[in-house]
């Protein structure tokens, strides 16, 4: 079996969000970079528990950027995963990277294709959807976890305020979340593995972008909080209905 | 040209999300000189002309029992030939299960350029800029769509549902329905509760409450106010509380009127899911909690003195005995 996991670099959780160039570039002096959480605890795990219980499985990882993803990709590799593609463009609109991805997939002729549930900058949950879409396959979206017997999967995807269970066969795609896996720690065997596995780069198919960041905004800034003292809790249901005017 | 919005329904009832598309999709007809239509698949218990009073002339319907259930690959292949059909320029969903399930294939089949997390109106006197959520919350961007088709999944809580006057025309929609590759094979939902990305008041708790035992306290608050409950990621991992309730960067984000925080820190991946509420309340023992920086109101102080109050209170309000 062939899988393919999309993998994206996002900045860290705690990195502070900022833009400069009249805010249209995201500020990134200082900032640290990595592998969506989303795409590297579920998607990337889930892929490799498959290859471990069945050693003919392959996994490899595709991402779509610039060439300063390539520590991304490895760390990615460190954790699991036998080869990489780097398709060379940098891109935010879905269309494009979801086109990118569909490209390479259609030549790889894969079986499965995990994406995370969203990327955490650009919080599109967006490319699996496209993908699939490109390439005429079923796409389970957020899913919570993931089996396979034979050529069918049994996924659990969470819905409105509860969840569903799906049958589908391969091939596939998937975008996963919380569930589906437990996240890896990269050890030092994978570390030392991941220098010299195969990263190719290609050079991106000819698509046309069909969105563009224009710019950036920052939510305002609150006016700092109301402390009403702890022995009067009456007081701030009062504000809460009075004042706020939220129930 | 029209504006095409997708209704979408569950247990015979239409989402309240779709309610925002539609108020969305016809406050963006009005300013584009143009009209708003809706596209509904499957059956309603719901009275469907009656939506004209979101601003629609007409429903388009194909009301196969078969469509009831929700197949992402074979709804966007209706949604979108009946998009060309009609001549919709501009489509809107509602941002979520089902919208990004769908949304995305649509957009692929009309090579129309998609935002995903719309939170306004889009900007047309200079081309067609959306402004989306990014950064889990903690921004914003514009978007501009080069694509003669759009298509926009509008964020829940993030446009207001505006009612007025109207009946809708339906037009039943006659598709040959392709057969559906998933099986589902089983469906929970949690009837009788509000769907946390759907709730206007949520009551949340964090490790600060000790277990499981104690979410009573939550509880009884959050029934006496009517609002949905959540929880901070420690609290689902340890699973005191369901993965659902689970907010946050790596849970759900929710934009509700109101959120009251009980126990929870604040840490920045938590903010990342709520930080969109209109107005938040934290209670917490520590003044030093960072979550008291992103709060309209807050009391320093116990939960399981504080909140037992705060619940007699709207009780008394409320004049629930
Ligand atoms: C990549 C990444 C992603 C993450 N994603 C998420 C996410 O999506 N959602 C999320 O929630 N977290 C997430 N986290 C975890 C996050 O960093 C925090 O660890 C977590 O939010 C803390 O949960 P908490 O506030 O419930 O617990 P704690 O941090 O332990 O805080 C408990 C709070 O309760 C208060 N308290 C204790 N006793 C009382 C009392 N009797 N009365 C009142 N207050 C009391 C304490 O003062 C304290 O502030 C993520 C972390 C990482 C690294
Ligand atoms: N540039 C990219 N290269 C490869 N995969 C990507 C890229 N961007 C997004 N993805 C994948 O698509 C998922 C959803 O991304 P998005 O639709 O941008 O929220 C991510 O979790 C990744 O798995």
């Amino acid at each position: 079996m062939k899988i393919l996991v999309c993998i994206s670099k996002t900045p860290d959780t705690t990195a502070k969000i900022a833009f400069t160039q009249n805010n249209t570039k995201f500020a990134s002096d200082g900032v640290q970079w990595i592998i969506n959480p989303y795409d590297e605890w579920y998607a990337l795990v889930r892929a490799i528990e498959l290859k471990e219980k069945d050693a003919s499985t392959t996994v490899d990882l595709i991402t779509v950027g610039a060439a300063d993803t390539e520590p991304i990709i490895r760390k990615a590799l460190a954790i699991g995963g036998d080869s990489a593609i780097r398709v060379n463009a940098d891109s935010h609109d879905p269309f494009y990277i979801a086109s990118q991805i569909a490209e390479v997939a259609k030549q790889g002729g894969y079986d499965l294709i995990f994406t995370g549930k969203e990327t955490i900058d650009y919080n599109g949950s967006a490319i699996g959807g496209m993908v699939a879409e490109l390439l005429d396959l079923p796409y389970v979206s957020l899913a919570t976890k993931f089996d396979l017997a034979g050529s069918t999967a049994t996924i659990v995807r969470e819905t409105e305020g509860g969840e569903e269970t799906n049958e589908v066969s391969l091939p596939l795609v998937v975008s996963c979340q919380k569930g589906v896996a437990e996240q890896r720690i990269p050890n030092m065997k994978g570390i030392m593995s991941a220098r010299t596995k195969p990263l190719k780069v290609e050079e991106p198919a000819a698509v046309e972008a069909l969105t563009s960041v224009v710019s950036f905004e920052l939510p305002p800034a609150k006016a700092g909080v109301k402390l009403v003292p702890a022995d009067n809790p009456a007081e701030l249901i009062r504000l809460l209905h009075e004042e706020a005017r939220v129930f | 040209m029209s504006v095409l919005i997708f209704i979408d329904h569950s247990e015979g009832q239409i989402k309240k999300s779709s309610l925002e598309a539609l108020s969305y999709g016809s406050a963006l007809a009005a300013q584009l000189g143009t009209t708003a239509e809706g596209i509904l698949l499957g059956t309603v218990s719901a009275d469907l002309p009656a939506l004209g009073k979101y601003g629609i002339k007409k429903i388009h319907q194909a009301s196969q029992d078969s469509l009831n259930a929700l197949d992402a690959q074979v709804y966007a292949k209706i949604i979108a030939d009946a998009a060309t059909a009609t001549g919709a320029t501009v489509l809107v969903f509602s941002n979520n299960f089902s919208g990004k399930a769908i949304a995305p294939r649509v957009s692929v089949r009309l090579k129309a350029g998609l935002v995903t997390g719309a939170v306004a109106l889009p900007e047309t006197s200079n081309g067609f800029v959306v402004k989306k959520n990014v950064f889990s919350g903690k921004a914003f961007a514009h978007i501009g769509l080069s694509s003669p088709i759009k298509v926009i999944a509008l964020n829940p809580n993030s446009y207001a549902i505006k009612e007025g006057e109207g009946t809708a025309e339906i037009a039943p929609l006659s598709v040959s329905a392709p057969a559906s590759r998933v099986k589902v094979t089983n469906a929970t939902v949690a009837s009788g509760e509000v769907p946390l990305t759907e709730a206007e008041l949520v009551v949340s708790g964090g490790r600060g409450l000790k277990g499981p035992e104690n979410w009573g306290l939550v509880e009884d608050l959050a029934k006496a106010l009517g609002a949905a409950t959540a929880c901070s990621r420690p609290v689902a991992d340890a699973h005191w509380r369901p993965h659902h309730e689970h907010v946050g960067q790596t849970g759900i984000a929710i934009a509700p009127n109101l959120y009251i925080a009980i126990g929870i820190s604040g840490a920045i991946q938590h903010l990342a899911g709520v930080n969109r509420s209109k107005v938040i309340v934290v209670i917490n023992k520590d003044p030093e909690a960072p979550f008291f920086k992103a709060a309209d109101y807050g009391i320093v102080g116990d939960a399981f003195e504080v909140v037992p109050k705060m619940t007699e209170a709207v009780k008394k309000l409320k004049g629930i005995a």
